[in-house]
């Protein structure tokens, strides 16, 4: 059994990673350049440390199933940046952002990584203005900040509603700098189907050239996994079509354990779904509710259009149900609220499962300021429409645009209908302190890993986490295990190793092809979300969760029996791509309610009814459960639990209030 | 299953692969939603395609929110089809009426070569930004962010430029299929930061090499890109390119 030791650094939380950074072990330069490092994933956290570590001297070859490194779903992230800069001069600090990051967490995340992501956070900004990262200004020509949920001082950093677009572009630009300068090797349509474990250690990749179709071998000193997150096993979800758990998965399987499967988060403001046809959600960013106030009808089924409503007549529950914190609440909350008022029967749309989010009032506000500066005084109503809306659309636009083009609405005259939906995974492979999967050599980075956001992920942090982690940890951390592996040489790609790892891949594929059933594999991936929707969603209780795995075995039978996928596996065939990808959620899915079936508690993103206060809010156990789920592969879809007990030192554990 | 009740006749761009010979290939579809996106319309192509035991059509697409760049038809002469400001993902239905025939074909550029059906190769461009579209500063290298004051409206302008998605509409709809506003969007975002005035002449005379060595063509002026481009990118990006080239060549004492 795999032994599960996070290798926090002893000492002082303030100076763990300070101190650790100064005594890691260095590799020479001229060792480096011999050193091999191979990074899948091209996202925030691929990109990043690809780029770095050539920087540092490192031979590193990148990998992306996407035709160019830019388009990893990174580049989709809208809201912003978290780092403890405290330009407002509001109170923030590095201590702060840690600790408002461990308690909307949860208090399910461990301390010292968390730390660690508050330190790093300010450099991130630094290095991304350095790279010509067009983040929002003032007037002055100072950075601009916003307000994001679960804290209550502005540390946001954005570039419009595109603030992913334009760090990953920072990120892609320092990456083709390397590849122009024949330091990073690039693969583009390039899909990682194996890790190659030799003598214990991640020693290589086989990776299936998309176009071709022709397995490829590559093998390095260590792999890095920055393959994002899984959260397409509900079918629908904010993700891009292509993300996938793949590569995650496939590491699983050799001996890399997955940590807190169960912790998904499930974003609070998206466009609710409107067919059967729909293929993906899409997100309303959360900086959204800087400015929206999210309401529904206090009348069941009210026919009025919203605009009708009188305001007495509306239910501000976020604003009533959480005066402190209001419409910024964390996701997890407002998610929940959400469900709440329309299970309820408050909904509104034709779905019934939507609420209102409401520009109006704020908009009415910045067009009176705005009419103060153009000194027009006693400005009537319709002037400060005119003007707010001007206000709005420069903080907002593209995001209004957005919205108007996918429901045909406009939200400058109408309230958004928006509702929750699946976003982010907190769970991942289980990292130790330097990233480490249980595999040594084998490290996962930014959403592909289980660290830094315990139960539930603060807006703007996943940025933060993915950038920390490829620029400023893994380059330090990594040196620790190269450093002793001078002596390795270039893994010869005949070894036995490689030999098997292509053949099972090679089998996988031949195996879909085989079957020749009647489905196509968004049949059944389409099933797989709704159960898992049903069962592992925003609610679930134990029953649900049986039922769960029951219909995930049931439905795993049928897929590997009447599954079919045309062409063949010698050319570019998307289908047999996908049936890869879903095979893989269909076994992920079941050890997700496994996870959530464990865990008799709520926490965060993980929400059993059966463990709830009076008020309806979340209801920890942190005698018995206070601790990161790691699950070992246990071979033929079975798994082993491994706990690692969660000790915190410098925060006092508390019931999360935001009221 | 669709709701909708729209008839639609696609003619559709099918090639096996890159030296194969392509033809456009009818197909009928029924029952469309008006609120499905162009791409859930092709889901339903190649649902029914799989299910008659057929090949799927092949195209890009990933995120399906408009800003990955990743989607790229050309519908009916247009990329990104008849709605302007949107990428083909975010192009819907309703944008159509009953009994329409659409024609949707690759981008067609000698620098985008196809590689099966609607799928297209274009690497072109990551090569174009890894001879010169960054700022060369290592990780670890940066001052305080605010230690640099950019004025609003130069951090603006930076930032509509960088807007660029790098789908290659801009080269798919140009008669000569150049690259310009594609590499003058880059160009221009570094050219107006402080922190892109050390490689300023530098980067655009390789990055217009790159470029040419691609075997993008001319830029003509016609202005197709601009008014075809679903991030509105600016022709003023070619006219702030061409001007740091010339300087480049003639008065830059650094031309390469």
């Amino acid at each position: 059994m795999a032994e599960l030791n996070a290798h926090i650094p002893e000492g002082e939380l303030t100076e763990k990673w300070t101190k650790l950074r100064s005594s890691m072990p260095l590799v020479n330069p001229a060792n480096k350049r011999s050193i091999e490092i191979i990074v899948v994933g091209s996202g925030l956290a691929g990109a990043s440390a690809a780029a770095t570590l050539a920087e540092m001297g490192y031979k590193v070859k990148c990998f992306c199933f996407q035709d160019s490194p830019r388009r990893a779903h990174s580049i989709a992230a809208q809201g912003g940046i978290n780092a403890a800069k405290n330009y407002q001069n509001d109170g923030d600090s590095t201590y702060r952002l840690f600790y408002d990051t461990i308690k909307g967490g949860d208090y399910r995340a461990r301390e010292a990584n968390v730390h660690r992501l508050a330190e790093v956070s300010a450099n991130i900004i630094d290095q991304c203005v350095a790279q010509g990262v067009p983040l929002a200004r003032e007037y002055g020509g100072l950075l601009d900040n916003r307000s994001f949920g679960g804290t209550q001082v502005q540390r946001t950093f954005y570039a419009a509603g595109q603030t992913g677009q334009q760090l990953l572009l920072g990120a892609y630009s320092a990456l083709e700098r390397q590849v122009g300068m024949g330091k990073v090797e690039m693969f583009t349509r390039h899909e990682m189907l194996e890790v190659v474990v030799v003598e214990g250690k991640a020693r290589g990749i086989i990776a299936r050239n998309l176009i071709t179709g022709e397995l490829e071998r590559h093998s390095g000193h260590a792999v890095l996994l920055c393959t994002g997150g899984y959260g397409n096993v509900f079918y629908l979800s904010t993700n891009a079509m292509g993300s996938n758990v793949t590569a995650a998965w496939k590491a699983h399987k050799k001996g890399a354990f997955f940590g807190n499967p169960c912790y998904t988060q499930i974003h609070p403001t998206c466009i609710p779904v409107s067919g059967d046809h729909q293929s993906k959600l899409t997100l309303m960013s959360e900086s959204l509710r800087n400015d929206g106030r999210i309401w529904v009808p206090k009348k069941k089924d009210d026919p009025r259009k919203a605009t009708d409503i009188p305001e007495d007549e509306r239910d501000y529950y976020l604003e009533r149900r959480y005066p402190a914190f209001g419409n910024l609440v964390p996701r997890d909350v407002a998610s929940r609220a959400a469900k709440e008022r329309c299970d309820a029967g408050y909904g509104v749309g034709a779905s019934k499962l939507a609420v209102y989010l409401d520009f109006k009032a704020n908009t009415e506000r910045y067009g009176r300021i705005e009419a103060n500066k153009h000194n027009i005084h006693n400005p009537d109503k319709e002037t400060c429409m005119r003007l707010g809306r001007e206000v709005i659309k420069e903080k907002y636009g593209n995001l209004f645009d957005m919205y108007k083009q996918i429901t045909g609405e406009d939200p400058y005259e109408l309230p958004m209908r928006i509702y929750p939906a699946v976003h982010y995974t907190m769970g991942g492979l289980w990292v130790d302190y330097n990233l480490m999967t249980t595999v040594p050599g084998l490290y996962a980075l930014g959403e592909a890993n289980f660290s830094d956001h315990g139960a539930n992920r603060l807006g703007a942090s996943a940025l933060m986490q993915g950038l920390a982690d490829g620029y400023f940890v893994i380059p330090y951390t990594i040196g620790a295990y190269l450093s002793k592996e001078l002596a390795t040489k270039p893994i010869p790609h005949d070894h036995p190793a490689f030999v098997e790892a292509e053949a099972s891949a090679k089998a996988i594929l031949d195996k879909f092809l085989a079957i020749k059933g009647t489905k196509s594999v968004d049949h059944f991936h389409k099933k797989l979300g709704k159960i898992m929707w049903e069962r592992c969603g925003m609610a679930r209780n134990a029953e649900g969760l049986k039922q769960g795995i029951a219909e995930i075995q049931q439905l795993r039978k049928e897929f590997w029996s009447d599954l079919r996928v045309p062409g063949d596996a010698n050319e570019l065939n998307p289908e047999l791509e996908k049936a890869g990808r879903v095979a893989d959620f269909i076994e992920l899915g079941e050890l997700m309610c496994m996870d959530a079936l464990n865990r008799n508690e709520s926490c965060g993103g993980h929400f059993r009814e059966e463990y709830q206060t009076e008020e309806g809010e979340a209801l920890r156990d942190d005698v018995n459960y206070a601790y990161v789920s790691a699950w070992e592969y246990k071979g033929d879809v079975s798994f082993e639990l491994h706990k690692e007990e969660l000790k915190f030192e410098n925060i006092k554990v508390a019931q999360r209030s935001y009221k | 299953m669709s709701t909708g009740n729209m008839n639609l006749t696609l003619k559709v761009w099918r090639q096996k692969n890159n030296n194969a010979k392509g033809s456009l290939v009818d197909y009928k579809l029924s029952d469309i939603s008006p609120d499905m996106s162009f791409l859930e319309m092709f889901d339903v192509l190649n649902e029914g395609l799989v299910d008659k035991g057929e090949e799927p059509v092949v195209f890009d697409h990933d995120c399906r929110e408009g800003i990955c760049g990743a989607c790229s038809m050309f519908i009916n002469g247009q990329p990104h089809g008849p709605v302007q400001g949107v990428t083909t993902c975010q192009l819907h239905m309703r944008s159509f009426k009953d009994g329409d025939t659409i024609v949707v074909e690759p981008w067609r550029a000698k620098a985008f070569p196809v590689i099966k059906d609607l799928m297209v190769d274009r690497t072109a461009f990551d090569r174009v930004i890894a001879s010169g579209g960054f700022i060369s500063v290592n990780t670890g290298n940066a001052q305080d962010a605010n230690n640099l004051p950019i004025p609003k409206v130069q951090a603006d302008s930076a930032f509509e430029a960088a807007a660029c998605i790098g789908c290659g509409a801009c080269v798919a709809t140009c008669k000569n299929a150049s690259a310009m506003l594609f590499v003058s969007a880059k160009i221009s975002q570094l050219a107006q930061l402080p922190q892109g005035q050390p490689e300023r002449y530098r980067r655009v005379q390789s990055m217009v090499a790159q470029m040419d060595a691609e075997g993008f063509g001319n830029c003509t002026n016609t202005g197709a890109c601009e008014a075809e481009c679903p991030k509105g990118i600016s022709l003023e990006n070619i006219a702030r390119m061409n001007r740091d080239f010339y300087s480049a060549k003639f008065v830059s004492e650094e031309s390469i």
